[in-house]
This record gives structure tokens, sequence and C-alpha cells, in this order.
């Protein structure tokens, strides 16, 4: 696990809510607050995507929304920022494999 | 539908805020737009406490501070209108603006536009360094103190200047191992306070030196180092090999600045400032009228003099727009002279010389 525990200066210590989630279809959790990436990183998930051409595996890499190395299949639209989404209970998050087909709008 | 709007001001950084809030004093109704689900930019993560003078909340650390300029502005709740987890995609030449929040897609027609867009980390050249594992400093920094996530256990820093130095200050506080920090220039880029804190510490900070490609088959598992001669070429045999599972890239910002090209005001490359900067008047205005940037998205300072440039943008767009602030020219010539005051001594002197290079286009301290 990879989550913080102790800090000198941060207070990780306070209960949060647990919020489940599926990644690649397998049941996982991450807490209230969390944003995608974030709970995936404590999970240990550091692919979540494979380059378009070479499917050279990618991961994130500005957390900020800034370079798209994060996107990823949520709830079956694709290129999501996952860097600056909101966990939610019951997403269904894949790894991206290719450039991301058309979906239908909800 | 086209949703009409006076100002807009994209991003909530503290420059963005600053604006806000002054604006809203003169009695200026604002959008405030940012597309993270907190506002406060890159404050949010600094668990650090600031330099600079009392005015810019200096000795406070950055998220205290983030705190404190969100309250300013929402005091105005009838004036500044918030959208969080919005992006704005496109900007066009009318001042029309397209936002997405999710799924939701709208259109604004501004009157008068501030882009406080701040920066973007740089990226460096070298084998492999598309593996996952290799983050910029910035987002280690936001997985470890707003997500409460480490991002690795064994870590190298590649960049010595404040950020480098500050976010693997920051990682042994969260229980990282950091092996190593490493530089390729031949002195240490960041403040001493803070190499010295590290090296209290144990952390080695070697310069000349740099990486030289990464090593892993699904994520980063090991990286190879080089020394640097004098004319930053490779040393042959002086590699090293480190066993991590995650490395930092440090080695600077720059602005960000796609939307204003995107509308098409005029930009200038000035390495001193990032990269490609607007070019602006002494108002913040840029060469399109009503059109304004500051903070980091107009040449990366810091977090101080991004406040301050936001009052003056604030202040500025607020009378364009035919509100003047009570006090405007008070305010005017106290902010100016803060800037002055944040650009002076030897640090603010790359600064100096890069807003020398906008040749009194813009402000010039
Ligand atoms: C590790 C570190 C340590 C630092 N230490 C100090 C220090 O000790 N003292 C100091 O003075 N400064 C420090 N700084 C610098 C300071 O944080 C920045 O200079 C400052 O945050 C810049 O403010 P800004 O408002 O211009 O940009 P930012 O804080 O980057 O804010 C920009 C905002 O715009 C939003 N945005 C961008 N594009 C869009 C879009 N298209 N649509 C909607 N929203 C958008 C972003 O989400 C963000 O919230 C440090 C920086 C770092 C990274
Ligand atoms: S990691 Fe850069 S956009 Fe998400």
């Amino acid at each position: 696990m990879m989550r913080i525990k102790e800090h000198p200066i941060l207070d990780f210590s306070k209960e949060r809510k647990i919020i489940r989630f599926t990644f690649n279809g397998q049941e996982v959790y991450g807490y209230e607050g969390d944003t995608i990436a974030s709970a995936l990183s404590a999970l240990g998930v550091k692919e979540f995507s494979v380059s378009i051409k070479h499917k050279r595996p990618r991961g994130f890499y500005c957390a900020i929304g800034n370079c798209s190395s994060c996107h990823m299949i949520v709830d079956g639209v694709p290129n999501v920022k996952t860097c600056i989404t909101l966990l939610k209970e019951g997403m269904k998050v894949e790894t991206q494999t290719n450039k991301g087909e058309l979906y239908d709008l909800k | 539908m086209i949703l009409n709007r006076d100002l807009v001001i994209i991003g909530a950084g503290p420059s963005g805020l600053c604006a806000a809030k002054m604006a809203a004093e003169a009695g200026q109704k604002v959008l405030l737009i940012d597309r993270n689900p907190q506002l406060g930019g890159q404050l949010i993560k600094q668990t650090h406490m600031f330099f600079g003078s009392e005015k810019q909340y200096a000795k406070t650390r950055g998220f205290d501070i983030a705190k404190k300029l969100i309250d300013d502005v929402k005091k105005y709740p009838d004036l500044v209108e918030i959208w969080d987890n919005s992006t704005v995609v496109g900007l066009y030449s009318d001042k029309v603006l397209t936002v997405l929040t999710g799924e939701t897609y709208r259109k604004v027609q501004a009157k008068a536009i501030i882009v406080a867009t701040g920066a973007s980390e740089k990226v460096l050249a070298f084998e492999n360094n598309d593996l996952p594992g290799i983050y910029g400093a910035g987002a280690v920094q936001t997985l470890m103190n707003v997500y409460g996530v480490k991002p690795g256990e064994k870590i190298v820093m590649v960049g010595s200047g404040n950020i480098g130095l500050i976010v693997s200050y920051q990682l042994m506080q969260a229980g990282v191992k950091v092996l190593a920090v490493i530089e390729a220039a031949k002195v240490i880029g960041g403040y001493k306070v803070h190499a010295s804190k590290l090296r209290r510490l144990g952390v080695d900070i070697i310069t000349s030196c740099t990486i030289k490609k990464a090593i892993g088959k699904d994520k980063v598992e090991k990286i190879v180092t080089v020394r640097l001669n004098e004319k930053w070429e490779e040393i042959p045999g002086t590699e090293k090999e480190y066993e991590v599972d995650a490395v930092c890239i440090a080695v600077g910002l720059s602005p960000l600045t796609n939307l204003l090209a995107m509308i098409g005001c005029e930009l200038k490359y000035v390495g001193e400032l990032g990269g490609l900067v607007p070019v602006l008047s002494k108002d913040y205005e840029t060469t399109i009228e009503g059109v304004y940037a500051c903070g980091d998205a107009s040449g990366i300072e810091e977090a101080s003099s991004a406040m301050v440039e936001g009052y003056i943008t604030g202040l500025a767009a607020a009378k364009k727009l035919g509100k003047v602030h009570p006090q405007y020219d008070e305010l005017m010539v106290d902010l100016r002279k803060q800037l002055d005051i944040l650009r002076s001594g030897p640090f603010g002197e790359k600064i100096r010389k890069g807003l020398a290079k906008l040749e009194g286009v813009k402000e010039v301290c």
C-alpha cells in the first residue's frame, strides 16, 4: 500500500469513506477525495494506457491536467484525464489501448 | 446557446484568485474557471513555508495561502461565479470561450478575459523517458501532499532547482527514500537553505551529472546516470546504476500559453521567462484588446509575483469594463513597487533580464 500514514505537517489519519470501483474488471477501492489516478497509484498501478503507435506502457506525468499521459476509459468513455477526475462509487476504469472509440452520449 | 459574461478569468491559482478578488472589490462581476476539483493552483500542494515579504504571506505554508485567497474571493458570492472541474478548451478572437465540464460543453461570450493558466512541467529527453514511474516533480508533490499517496519507495530526483530540492525534502517527509539529487550544471540551482536541509538528512546532491537512460519492462526499475564535463559532454566510464521505482523530473516549467496562441496574441520566446510568453502592456494586456495574462502564464516566476500581477490585472481589467476601484491609483503604485522589490536582488536577475528582452512592452523594472 502506497498511502502515507504518518506525516510531520499533513494529517492523513482521518477516516475517509471507502469508494469502490473496478479496474479492468477487478473490484478495488479508493477513498473519498481521491482522483482515479491517485487511487490507482495507491494500489501500486502505474500503467494507465499504452501509446497509440508503438503500444508502449504509459503512466501519468503531470497530475494537473496538462499532458494527457493519464488517459483511460472510464464508464465506457475514452480519453478521460484520470489525474483530475474524482473517483466515484461504482466507476468502471479500464486501461486504454487505442486512441479511443466513439461512444454514445448518455 | 451562448452565455454572456463580463470578465472571465481562466485559472484559479494564486494569480487568477487575486485578479478575481481585486476585480470584485472594484464592483466587477467575474466568472472564474478552473479545471481542477480544487481551487488554488500549485499552492494546494505546497506544504513548505514561503519566502518573500509579509504582504505575500511569507512564512505561511502554501496550502494555507491558498485557503486565504479562496476565502477572499468567496466574500463576493454575488459578484464571483465559480466553475470548477471545468476546462477551457477553446478561446476565439471574438472573445468566445468554450468550456468542458464533464460531458457538458458550454459557450461563453466574454467582454474581457484574463488568462492565468500557470505553467507546465518540462520533460527531459533520455532513453525510455516514457516509462511509467517517471514523473514530473510537481506531479509527485500533488500525489503526496494533496492525495496522501507515495509515488514509490526509492527515487532519484533529476534537477536541483528549488522545485527539485523542495520536493526531495517533501518526499523524505512522506517516508520515501531519495537516493540522490542529480544536476547537470556545475552548481546547485536552488536556494542554499533547501540544499543544506537535504544534505543534513544525508541526501547526495551530485552536480555535473545527468540521467542517461531508464531501464524497465512495464515500469521504471533502474536508471543509469553519467557525469558531464565542462562542455556538458558525457564522460565515458562514469556511468552509475540506481535501483528505483520512481524518478522525478524537475528541469523547469514553461508558461502555459496555448490558449493565448489560439486567440492569436503576439508571443515572444524569452528563455529567462521559461519559453514563449505573451507580449504585454504595463497593465498586463496582451496585443489583443481586453485580453490579459498574468502569473506563470506570462513568464515563470513565483507565487508572490503571480499574486501581485493578479491584483494589478484584476484592477486594470475591471477599469476597462468601467468599474474603477476607489483606490485604483494608490493600489497600482503600491503593487508595482511590490513587484520591483520582489525582483530586486540576485535571484531576480534572471527575471529582470527576461523582462528587459520584452523591451518596454512588458513592464520592465
Ligand atoms: C514545488 C514548488 C515550490 C514552489 N515554491 C515557491 C515558494 O516558496 N515561493 C513562491 O513564491 N513560489 C513558489 N512556487 C511557485 C508558485 O507555486 C507558482 O509560481 C504559482 O503557483 C503560479 O501561480 P499561477 O496562478 O500563475 O499558476 P498556477 O498556480 O499554476 O494556477 C493555474 C491554474 O490554472 C488552471 N488552468 C490551467 N489551464 C486551464 C484551462 N485550460 N482551463 C481551466 N483551468 C486551467 C490550473 O488548473 C491551475 O489551477 C513553487 C512552485 C512549485 C511547483
Ligand atoms: S497526468 Fe498529465 S494530464 Fe493527467
